[in-house]
Parts: structure tokens; sequence; C-alpha cells
């Protein structure tokens, strides 16, 4: 087992190498010199070639690479434009706002999918089967940021039941400690607080689940359905077993491995929709930061912000990958 | 040997008449309700990108700009969708659309579609070297979520539809790279082909003529299935600003310009995006059904 993670964690290593390359290049052959930009149009030559010299501007490629990865390894993910702050510390609080968004539709996406992926196995072919598969289907091909729109729309402009957007409320401003707001509010024992963080998570959160929730209901209906014809599920009902134990006990333990890859799967593809999910709620996370960087061409915190997402986007797929062998043991890996 | 090995190749063929597997694939597909479906909602967008111009009731940009009451009108018979905040036809602009949000899905899978099997092929009929560092860069690609390599894509070459299409396309090089490396892989193997190397033919023949044809199915499967993400991914490009410029009907694009009148003008937002979740809708079902067809083995 220890030799398997070992070996995988090895493998990481040049993709993990390799992100960082094309990320690098990606943001060198953007157009413009990034001293001028950090200078303004204004800036004298003088001073945009001493700011060259001072960021390593002027030495060749793979000095620039390499000092940029040497950067990497000791925490350094350089200094925002915009606001002149390092962006190792800048970041957190944003990346805890996704996570926060993430977890939580997640959460909704694996309780509601689940749930209606077996119910609709158990009465395969009635009128639940049918409408949650049809919502299924539309769920996987409705764009995220127009739901998001839909919801607003209904749920808060309509009904006014949740906010339009945001994480807080702006009067009543929380004190952030692990920038983890359910958590936050709680340890400091704010419960009123603690439900308008709630209220703020809602509407992001349905809308991000959406995809994840539609893949995983097909997913568990799919392998349900599998499992329940086997032999052990009719004598497990020739016993006289009852229908829910049989369901929810017996076949739900079989049928889980391909239910927990696609999760693993959508946890690592809910970093790419958080970022249309926070545009449209103004949700302060890691997809807003970026795309707000992208607007002031605030070259180093797109570059760090795009390989911070994709070096978790990796790391949660590596965790999934292994989190399997552990589940089943069936799994021989070579 | 060569004797032997067109004897073999005759008698597939011969066997290939009788079963015939691109019927047998028609019928299955014509027996799925929702691939049917499926293939009606597509043909019934591509039908109103072709006809355009004849459908819709007014040009892609008229606006009645002088005439205020014309301006963010609910859905009405003269106005079907309502209009703009410009007094823009809201219902000719979304026709318009389909002709941009299908030359996009279209181009971006097309385009992925071509690179991706001539870098699939070279690594699996090579092997070695040129498979090892086309394999690992297949995986660094993969290893991005696709909307932010295709966000930081478009800051190299700056927002336009057009950079937005080749975006999305650099970002599904790699599925279909890895299909195609795989089905090389296989067909590599078979006897056929070291029949036709045996008879001296060239690799580049044996590519074309062999190896491509058979990895075809697969590629129309996962084709259709990455026109309905390009799409998506398109829209949501233009949504952030990315790619469609005003005054393009792009549908992610009107969605975006839709946010500011969400309170007193729903309609502007609502039609657009349904027209997406229809055609998104329309290429899953349909590709859905071509898998089942072409290809059961793809299942899960």
């Amino acid at each position: 087992m220890l030799h398997y993670i070992g070996r995988r964690f090895l493998q990481l290593i040049p993709v993990l190498l390799g992100m960082t390359f094309i990320v690098f290049l990606i943001i060198r052959a953007i157009p413009g010199d990034p001293a001028q930009m950090i200078l303004g149009q204004q800036a004298t030559k003088e001073s945009v070639e001493a700011l060259r010299e001072n960021l390593g501007l002027n030495n060749p490629w793979y000095i620039q690479y390499f000092d940029y990865l040497k950067g990497l390894l000791t925490g350094d993910l350089g200094v925002s434009i915009r606001t002149n702050q390092p962006i190792s510390t800048e970041i957190w609080p944003y990346l805890a706002a996704t996570f926060e968004l993430a977890f939580f539709a997640m959460f909704i996406a694996v309780v509601i999918g689940m749930n209606a992926g077996i119910i609709s196995a158990w009465f395969q072919n009635t009128w639940f089967d049918y409408l949650a598969m049809v919502i299924a289907l539309i769920g996987v091909s409705v764009p995220v940021f127009w739901l998001g729109l839909l919801e607003q729309w209904l749920f808060s402009i309509n009904l006014g039941w949740f906010p339009t957007s945001g994480r807080e409320e702006v009067r009543d401003p929380i004190m952030a400690i692990t920038h983890f707001y359910l958590i936050d509010t709680l340890i400091q024992g704010r419960y009123d607080q603690f439900g308008t963080v709630v209220k703020h998570l809602i509407l992001p959160g349905m809308a991000l689940a959406t995809i994840p929730m539609a893949i995983i209901a097909r997913m568990t209906r799919s392998s349900m359905l599998e499992v329940m014809r086997s032999d052990y599920i009719r004598t497990a009902r020739a016993k006289g077993q009852k229908m829910f134990i049989v369901v929810y006990k017996h076949a739900l333990k079989n049928a889980i491995i391909p239910i927990l890859t696609v999760i693993g799967l959508q946890t690592g593809l809910l970093l790419g929709g958080a970022i249309l999910t926070e545009t449209i709620f103004s949700w302060p996370g890691i997809g807003r930061y970026i795309y707000e960087a992208i607007g002031f061409r605030d070259y180093p915190v797109i570059q760090s912000g795009i390989l911070v997402v994709a070096f978790l986007f990796v790391i949660i797929n590596f965790i999934v990958d292994i989190l399997y062998s552990f589940i089943d043991k069936r799994i021989k890996y070579n | 040997m060569a004797e032997t090995a067109t004897k073999d190749m005759n008698v597939q063929v011969v066997e290939d008449k009788v079963t015939s597997p691109w019927k047998e694939a028609l019928r299955t597909f014509l027996r799925s309700k929702s691939a049917v479906a499926g293939t009606v909602i597509v043909l019934f967008f591509i039908l109103v990108a072709l006809f355009a111009p004849i459908i819709a009731p007014e040009g892609i940009n008229e606006q009645k700009l002088g005439d205020p009451s014309t301006h963010l009108v609910p859905p009405s018979s003269e106005f079907w969708f309502g209009t703009d905040e410009f007094g823009r036809d809201i219902f000719s602009r979304v026709v318009w659309g389909a002709q941009i949000s299908l030359t996009v899905g279209f181009g971006a899978v097309v385009l992925s579609a071509v690179l991706g099997s001539f870098l699939g092929i070279i690594a699996g009929y090579y092997g070695r070297w040129v498979d090892t560092i086309i394999s690992r860069f297949f995986d660094i690609l993969l290893a991005f979520p696709s909307i932010l390599l295709a966000i930081a894509i478009v800051s190299i070459l700056g927002s336009s539809l057009q950079n937005a299409l080749i975006a999305i396309a650099i970002v599904n090089v790699p599925n279909f790279g890895r299909l195609i490396r795989s089905k090389v892989l296989s067909v590599k193997e078979e006897e056929y082909i070291t029949a036709a190397k045996a008879i001296g033919m060239k690799d580049s023949r044996i590519l074309l003529r062999h190896i491509l044809p058979n990895s075809f199915a697969p590629v129309i499967v996962q084709g259709t299935l990455a026109i309905a993400t390009a799409i998506i991914e398109a829209a949501a490009l233009s949504f952030l600003g990315l790619g469609a410029e005003p005054p393009q009907p792009e549908w992610g694009k009107m969605l975006a310009d839709a946010r500011i009148y969400l309170m007193n003008a729903p309609w502007t937002m609502i039609f657009p995006g349904l027209a997406i979740m229809l055609t998104v809708l329309g290429f899953n079902l349909m590709g859905d059904g071509l898998r089942d067809a072409l290809d059961p083995k793809m299942k899960n």
C-alpha cells in the first residue's frame, strides 16, 4: 500500500513541474512588458529598465523559470501588482471562501444526488424514476451561470428568501479567524451570524451543486440497478428482509465504488465551476480573485492563482485515487 | 504470409457485409427515444442557424434607439422574447446566436479532434520517447480545470470569439489524443496491420488507410459530447467577458448583459439561457445515444 502511495506521489512530480512550466510560459507569452505594466505608461525608460533588472526579466528564460521554481518551493507566490501584498498571504481568505462553498455544494450534491439515484433504482420505471432522470439530464446540460441568474431572480428578487450575493451581512461583518465563516461564527458563539452565513451559501451552493448532483444521481441509479439484480439481493428479499434495509444496507455497500469515483472527480471539477458561480454571486473566492486579476492585468496573481487551483485539482484527484484502495480491497494496483 | 493475410482480410470484408455493424448501430440508435429526441433538437438548432436570415424578424443589431417605448419591452405578440436595453428584438438575437454558438462548438471540436488525433496517432504508433513526451503533455493539460486553462489561454491571445474557440480547442486536445492513442495501440496489434506491414506498406499509408478509419467511431461519440461542453465553455468565456464582443448576439454574452436588468427585465436573461440549455441537452442526448450504438464499451 505504502509502496503504491509512494509511487503515485512520485508520478505527480513531473505533472506538477510541467504545470508550473506551462503557466510560466503562458504568462511570459502575454504581450506587453510586465515592468512597464507595473510602473504605468508615464514611467521613465530608466526606471522601467531598473525594475526589469530587479525582477530578473533581463535574465535568460531558463534562469527566470528556475528562480520562479525556487520561489515556489519556499512558498513565495509573488507580489500582487494591484495591492502590492505578497500573494501567499493574500490568497488564503479567498481560498477558504472557495473551499467553504465547494464543500457545501458537494454536501448538497451527494445527499440529494445519491438519494435520488437510490430511490430511482428502487422504484425503477415509476414516475419518480422518470422525473428524477429527466431533471438529472437537464441538470448536466444547464449552464451554471444561467442557473445562478435564475436563482437570483426567483429566490432573492421575487421571493426575497435569500440574499442575492456576498458571503456575509455587510452591516454585521464576521470576525475572521480561520476564514471558514461557518466555523468562525460557531467558535464565537454567534449563532445568528451562522444562520446568515448558511443563507448566503444556499443559492451559490445550489448552483454549483447542480451538475455534480445530476451526475451522481445518474451514476448511483445505474450502479444500484446492476447490484439489485444480483442473487444475494434476491436472497435477502426472500428472507423477508425489509426493502429499506436491502436497498440502503446490502445493495448500497456494493454499488458505492463507482459512485465514489464520480464524487471524487466532481470535487476537482467544482473548483473550475466555482469561478463562474463566484462571479455571479460576488463570492469572494479564488475564482473571483483570478477573474478580477485578469481585469487589472495583475499577472503575478493570475499566474499564482491558476497554479494554486491546478495544484489543488491534482492533489484532490490523487487523494481520491488513494482512498479507493482503502475502500475497495479488491482493487490491486500494479 | 502475405497471401494468407489478404485472404483473411477478404474473409473479414465478407463477414462485415453480413452483419454490417453500421446498420446495427443505426438500429440501436433509432430504438433509443432519447437519442432520437436529441437528434431532433440538434437538427432544429442547425436549421435555425442556417435559416436565421429568414426566421429572424429583425437584423442582428437592429435597434430602435429613437423610440424609448421599445426598450426592455416584455414578451408580446410583436416581440416574442421581448426586447433588450437598446430596443433590439431578443427573439431575433437568439436566432442569430444559434449561428455563433454552433459555429464555435463545431469549430472548436473539429480543430481539437484533428490536432488530438494527429498527436494521438503519432504517440500510439511510434511509441517509445515520442509517446512518453506526448502522453505527459496530455497529462499536464488534463491536470488543469478546463475553464481555468481556457481563461489563461484567452488572456494571452486576447479576448475575442475566435480566440475563445482556439482556447477551447486546445483544452480539448488531450481528450481526443488519449482516445486515439489507446485505439491505435489496440489496433496496432491486429493481424491485418502485421499483414499490411509484411507486404511492405508504408507507415503513413497504414495510419491513414487502416488505423484512422478504425478509430473513427469513438471520435464521433467523443466529438458529439464535446460539442455540448464546447458550447457551454464558449458561452462561459463570453459571459466572463473573454469571448464574444458587443454587438455580437452570443448567448453567453447576452446573459452577461442581462445581469443588470434582472430585476425589471428577466426575459433578457431567460431566453438566451434556455437556448444554451436546449442545444447542450440535444448534443448530450445524441452523444449518449451514439455511444450506446457505436461503442458500448465506452459506457461508464
